[in-house]
């Protein structure tokens, strides 16, 4: 079957079974492997990505249920030499150690930005909770997602 | 707040605030904040390259087919008939050339049991399958047989009797200790297994190369460890095995050695398939096999005075081990050498052994032993200071060491001891004694049929700062730093990174050293082509004793380059490589002077020098249910001068939550040798709403050995966190926990007076087959 949807902007096309994982098809179909596996059964969110909008888990996701939609990963937010502001609030403020929880933590906390709510500490460790990370004791990245919302509240833009 | 105290501050400053409050912001951060992380920028945008993020065109994938009994003699592997076998690859024990052992310190664990030998434990691989796909693979998977005859199995240390190690540390007399003593407490605490659960799961991907060697890329903690292991069992030059350390997400210990086992297997496939071959663990595999912290049973008997004056510690330590030895002997020295807790005790005899059991092997997990054994300490402790009615700071404050005090090993503690102002530090920021006051007077206040109640409790301890004794000496790790022919800087060494932040702190270093900024020194890939073998990235080793020999190197290639241009490195050293080339100078270990230790008779200085941490930890408990909340906790740490404070908050952070894992939830269930909850719906880490508010705060004794004065600060925090939690529980409940975790099912036994059931980390028998 083929499989027409987004990602992070891009139109694209795939020509894989329907019930194939939309992680296998992000990272091996269309080699972004930003997205990363940590469990394989939606425990701990290391593969979450946007999918118009919401954060779901991709490793529950059949790609058939994409179809028609937006997603939106990690390889859609900053680059390298130009992070967006809650990269470069993880970054300063120490919100990334081993790294692989980083960038399906990044997705839930930029909807939950994208949400409006305000930025309290109970709030932002609601909108991880299904993001496990074993490095950081959760701290500094609970630190890094308000500094982010601050700004973009400052700046008067939700979302990116 | 969080504050950094000037090396060699005697006074505290005023106290801080109360924990912060629910709800609230995490409390400002000091302004030092350190270069920030050499390759944050990689893995915020997904660039990073994990071990399954690499792309090998036309690999293979590769499989373990393993025991599913804890001890039996394996009969056969039959393939059957019904199956296309010559589109895959099976490799069993008769296709390794070399050694069939997982190289380590005892030579006991196959790399694969062969067909006669013998199973010991759930979860053994016994052959590997590789294809070209992976519906291939599973379908190869179902066709393997596997034959065996069951043999009785042990599950209990405490009924084992095999014996992987043994030790004894004495000190003072210890009968006359006990015949002085006023008052004699004894209690049994009991620990079970935890699992280091790295978000990212375990994988190697091996490629065959034409010289008959093989390149390893995988996630790891110690290249060298499996350099020497690929070496030995598949007969390797050391340029044949290539070991590349890929993006690693998480270690904790989890990928010191098992790492081994799975390029070995990687290894063997893709020499026989002739193509790369990916071992990419799933969550379940990895979660059913790997090594877990070992399961402990140890037995305090103290005497004291009535004054609270310390005069005797009698302690046993027993460790499961598991089916093989892996690192077994070194876990038990450590939790040996720290069961007695940072305490001045004249007269001290502990005792230690590890046990075989047919359970899975146990390893390496952040603390290496001390989590195990400081829990008993520190329990022992708080209860000696309930017994004698003396608040469990004071007491602490009265029995600490201090600069001067002997330890058992005999090893005199010349300098950096920092344990009053750890839990002065931490005391204070709590608010330990108001807040001590208050849940004392509620507890006593309170009502039949009160629903929640509150408590606070306390806890310290101490680490010693790289490989324990001779570790080091025999290491003899080597590290360098190069001014490259094109003018640049690199730090070489097999220090990996794992997000603790060695890419960071090392190029920091070194750049201090020579006067540039960071961003002017690279770190040479992990690459054992390439690196030097600095040691294996275990042990809180690396920022003090690589980090030791890199400062070294660079002093000295500054001091080269300036005797021949005669001017400041900073102002010449480009012209210099342009001149003449390439210079590298590299720097052996050398024994910290006046650190000796004996390891025959388990004497002298065990460490060269020891961080120290204290915990406040404050709980809510559902009287109804026995949960738990663990609202805040204060973990001051000193580890000596801090290189880089944002990084070196978070080690304590982060150790601090596994150690509150440790404490309440984090448990592994066994039945006939197996884990049962093996996965990660069944096993269970805190979340972002379970994780308490933790404030880190960093004291700096620094230690006069090292360069840069840094101790080890990895493993510290996860030696306080649990004790702190416990007595907090305590505090709230008025009853003590003696086996980890607390959770609630014994939390409502406690208060009800119900036998506990099981012990933390023993199996329960096989499930009884009814006839027919």
């Amino acid at each position: 079957m083929s499989y027409r949807f987004f990602v992070n902007g891009d139109p694209v096309e795939v020509e894989v079974p329907g019930m194939r994982r939309l992680l296998d098809v992000l990272r091996e179909d269309l080699a972004l492997t930003g997205t990363k596996e940590g469990c394989g059964e939606g425990e701990c969110g290391a593969c979450s990505v946007l999918l118009d909008g919401a954060v779901v888990d991709s490793c529950l996701v059949p790609v058939c249920q994409v179809d028609g939609t937006s997603v939106r990963t990690v390889e859609g937010l900053g680059s390298e030499d130009e992070l967006n502001d809650l990269q470069a609030a993880f970054l300063a403020t120490g919100g990334a150690q081993c790294g692989i929880c980083t960038p399906g933590m990044l997705m839930a906390a930029e909807a939950f930005i994208a949400s409006g709510a305000p930025a309290g500490d109970e709030a932002i460790r609601e909108a991880i909770a299904g993001n496990l990370c074993r490095c950081t004791g959760y701290t500094k990245i609970v630190e890094a997602i308000a500094q982010a919302a601050e700004r973009r509240r400052a700046a008067g833009t939700g979302d990116l | 707040m969080t504050r950094i105290l000037p090396p060699g501050t005697q006074e505290l400053l005023a106290p801080d605030p109360l924990l912060v409050p629910p709800g609230s912001r995490t409390p400002g951060r000091i302004s030092q904040r350190g270069p920030l992380r050499r390759e944050g920028p990689a893995k915020l945008t997904g660039l990073a390259k994990y071990t399954d993020d690499l792309v090998f065109p036309g690999a293979w994938y590769g499989a373990t087919i393993r025991s599913t009994e804890p001890r039996a003699t394996l009969l056969g592997l039959d393939q059957d008939d019904a199956f296309d076998w010559t589109q895959v690859v099976v490799v069993t024990a008769t296709d390794i050339p070399g050694d069939n052992v997982v190289s380590l310190i005892r030579d006991d664990q196959p790399i694969l049991v062969p067909v006669g030998g013998e199973i010991r434990h759930q979860a053994e691989p016994l052959c590997l399958i590789a294809a070209a796909d992976r519906e291939t693979l599973r379908a190869a998977k179902r066709h393997l047989k596997v034959r065996t005859e069951r043999l009785p199995a042990v599950f209990d240390p405490l009924a084992s009797t095999e014996e992987f190690s043994h030790l004894e540390v004495r000190r003072g007399d210890l009968e006359a200790g006990f015949a002085q003593a006023e008052l004699v407490v004894e209690g049994t605490y009991r620990v079970g297994h935890q699992e280091q659960l790295y978000i990212e799961n375990q994988a190697m991907i091996a490629i065959p190369q034409a010289d008959g060697g093989v390149t390893v890329h995988g996630s790891c903690q110690c290249p060298y460890y499996i350099h020497r292991a690929l070496k030995r069992s598949l007969q390797l030059s050391d340029a044949q095995a290539v070991v590349i350390q890929a993006e690693t997400g998480g270690g904790f210990g989890g990928k010191e050695e098992y790492p081994s086992m799975i390029a070995l297997h990687a290894a063997l496939l893709a020499r026989k398939v002739g193509k790369a071959v990916r071992m990419i663990y799933d969550r379940h595999e990895d979660l059913s096999a790997t090594t877990k912290r070992h399961p402990a049973v140890i037995h305090h008997r103290t005497g004291v005075m009535r004054d609270g004056t310390l005069v005797a510690q009698e302690i046993d330590v027993v460790m499961d081990g598991g089916a093989y030895c892996t690192l077994t002997p070194v876990v038990l020295s450590r939790g040996v050498l720290h069961a007695g807790g940072p305490y001045r005790c004249p007269n001290v005899r502990i005792a230690g052994r590890s046990m075989a059991t047919n359970t899975p092997p146990n390893g390496a997990f952040r603390g290496f032993g001390a989590p195990q054994t400081e829990f008993a300490a520190e329990m022992q402790v708080n209860r000696i200071a309930e017994a004698l009615d003396i608040s469990p700071l004071e007491l602490r404050r009265r029995w600490a060491y201090r600069e001067g005090d002997t330890t058992p090993t005999g090893q005199v503690l010349r300098e950096s001891v920092a344990a009053i102002e750890v839990l002065d530090a931490a005391a204070e920021a709590s608010d330990f004694a108001r807040h001590s006051a208050q849940t004392r007077h509620a507890r006593e206040a309170r009502q039949s049929g009160a629903r929640l109640a509150s408590g606070i409790g306390i806890a310290m301890g101490w680490h010693g700062a790289g490989f324990t004794g001779s570790g080091e000496v025999h290491i003899a790790g080597v590290a360098s730093v190069e001014l490259t022919d094109d003018g640049m800087i690199r730090v070489l060494s097999a220090q990996t990174e794992m997000g603790q932040g060695t890419k960071t702190i090392f190029p920091q270093l070194v750049a201090e050293e020579l006067g540039l900024e960071p961003d002017a020194v690279e770190n040479a890939p992990q690459d054992t082509s390439i690196v030097p073998d600095s040691g294996p990235t275990v042990a809180s080793r690396t920022a003090m004793v690589v980090g030791g020999l890199i400062i070294k190197a660079a002093r000295r290639l500054r001091a080269q380059v300036e005797s021949v241009t005669d001017r400041p490195f900073v102002d010449s050293y480009r012209e210099f490589a342009l001149e003449h080339g390439a210079l590298r100078v590299d720097e052996h270990f050398e024994p910290y002077p006046n650190v000796d230790f004996d390891d025959a008779t388990y004497t002298g200085d065990a460490y060269p020098a020891f961080g120290w941490a204290c915990a406040v930890a404050r709980v809510d408990v559902d009287l109804d249910t026995g949960e738990v909340t663990v609202r805040d906790v204060v973990s001051a740490d000193d580890a000596g001068r801090i290189i880089h404070p944002v990084l070196a908050e978070g080690q304590v952070e982060g150790g601090t939550l596994q150690a509150v894992g440790y404490a309440t939830i984090e448990e592994i269930k066994l039945v006939d040798g197996r884990y049962l909850n093996d996965r990660l719906a069944t096993y269970l880490i805190p979340t972002s709403l379970d994780a308490p508010r933790i404030e880190a705060i960093l004291v700096e004794k620094p230690f006069s050995g090292a360069p840069h004065g840094a101790k080890g600060i990895g493993e510290l925090p996860m030696d306080v966190g649990a004790p702190a939690v416990v007595a907090a529980i305590h505090d709230a409940t008025g009853v003590w926990i003696h086996d980890l975790p607390a959770t609630p099912e014994r939390i409502l036994a406690a208060m009800t007076g119900a036998p506990a059931r099981g012990s933390p980390g023993v199996s329960a028998p096989a499930p009884k087959r009814g006839a027919g």
